[in-house]
């Protein structure tokens, strides 16, 4: 191990980052990250409106890494492309959420489009965009069906940022970045 | 027919659903993984239930968070409800959100504008 643990604490600290992880995702470690990000919110005393954001993106942006894991066994019988990473930051107006994941090259097109697409709405267009999908009676297998980045954007109230990283001619690293607040 | 009743869950919410009454109430969070699963009791006593519906069925939905996994869930009980109110029930379904809660109020308005079916938006003190 060569990192420096005051180097890493330090990077923390000026991130403003408060909770970071990396490795597998559970549905016990959903719920633990959960817990501790909400006790924060309530030390902290923010705003009920700001902490139920904050709650909607994380529940989201978790469980979508848990399912994109969970669901494709080409990511979650191979180690080196079955971690996640995710970070929670505050600065003083606003949270961040981010997170990590390989995917698959062929997938990439469509996630972007997806993104630009929602990206390129707005409020009202998000609104009407989610009760179109709603509505459209494709549901995957644990209930979803493509209302989750949707929901993400329309608790945000910011742009979704996003980057592509290509590993190999597999792979590909994600990474989504999440603001809310004002 | 024998009632519903589900305990919650820091992930799934209390549902009661009284048949006799004609009364069925949702409360809690709804974030569980699999919402597929957790709705799919309810699902099946409603579709008992709607054969033969009370007079009346008063429905409560009380949550204060869902994830998008269950807003399909919620719209598959709510479309439940629609036959139950076109066989004879007279149907309202009450939404509760808590007060300075757009984002529930407007969850309530976007299953308003899909659903045919009287919403009652009733906003609760923050407790």
């Amino acid at each position: 191990m060569t990192i420096k643990l005051l180097d890493f604490y330090n990077l923390m600290d000026q991130d403003d980052i408060i909770l970071s992880y990396k490795g597998d995702v559970s549905s016990d470690l959903v719920s633990s990250v959960l817990q501790i990000i909400e006790s924060k919110m309530d030390k902290l005393e923010e705003p009920s409106k700001i902490r139920k954001k904050v709650y909607n993106v994380l529940v989201e942006t978790l469980q979508n890494l848990y399912h994109h894991i969970a669901e494709n066994p080409g990511l979650s019988s191979k180690e080196e492309v079955s971690s996640v990473i995710f970070l929670i930051g505050k600065s003083e107006d606003y949270y961040i959420v981010s997170t990590g994941n390989f995917m698959e090259n062929e997938k990439v097109n469509q996630l972007k489009e997806r993104i630009n697409k929602i990206n390129d709405l707005d409020t009202l267009g998000l609104k009407e965009y989610y009760k179109k999908v709603l509505n459209n009676g494709i549901v995957s297998d644990k209930g979803g069906g493509g209302l989750g980045m949707i929901d993400i954007a329309r608790k945000s109230g910011h742009k979704l940022a996003y980057n592509f990283n290509k590993i190999d001619d597999q792979h590909t690293f994600f990474s989504l970045l999440v603001k809310i607040g004002e | 027919m024998e009632n519903l009743k589900i305990d919650g869950t820091p992930k799934t919410p209390t549902i009661e659903f009284n048949l006799e009454e004609g009364k069925l109430l949702i409360r809690g969070r709804s974030i569980p993984e699999n919402s597929i699963e957790f709705y799919k009791p309810l699902i099946d006593k409603l579709e008992e239930y709607l054969g033969t519906p009370q007079e009346t069925t008063l429905v409560k939905i009380q949550l204060e968070y869902f994830n998008t996994s269950s807003s399909k869930c919620i719209l598959d009980v709510f479309k439940k409800l629609e036959k139950i109110k076109s066989n004879g029930s007279d149907t309202i379904i009450q939404w509760y959100y808590e007060e300075d809660d757009e984002d529930m109020l407007e969850a309530g308005e976007d299953y308003q504008a899909i659903i045919n079916i009287p919403f009652k938006m009733i906003e609760m003190e923050e407790q």
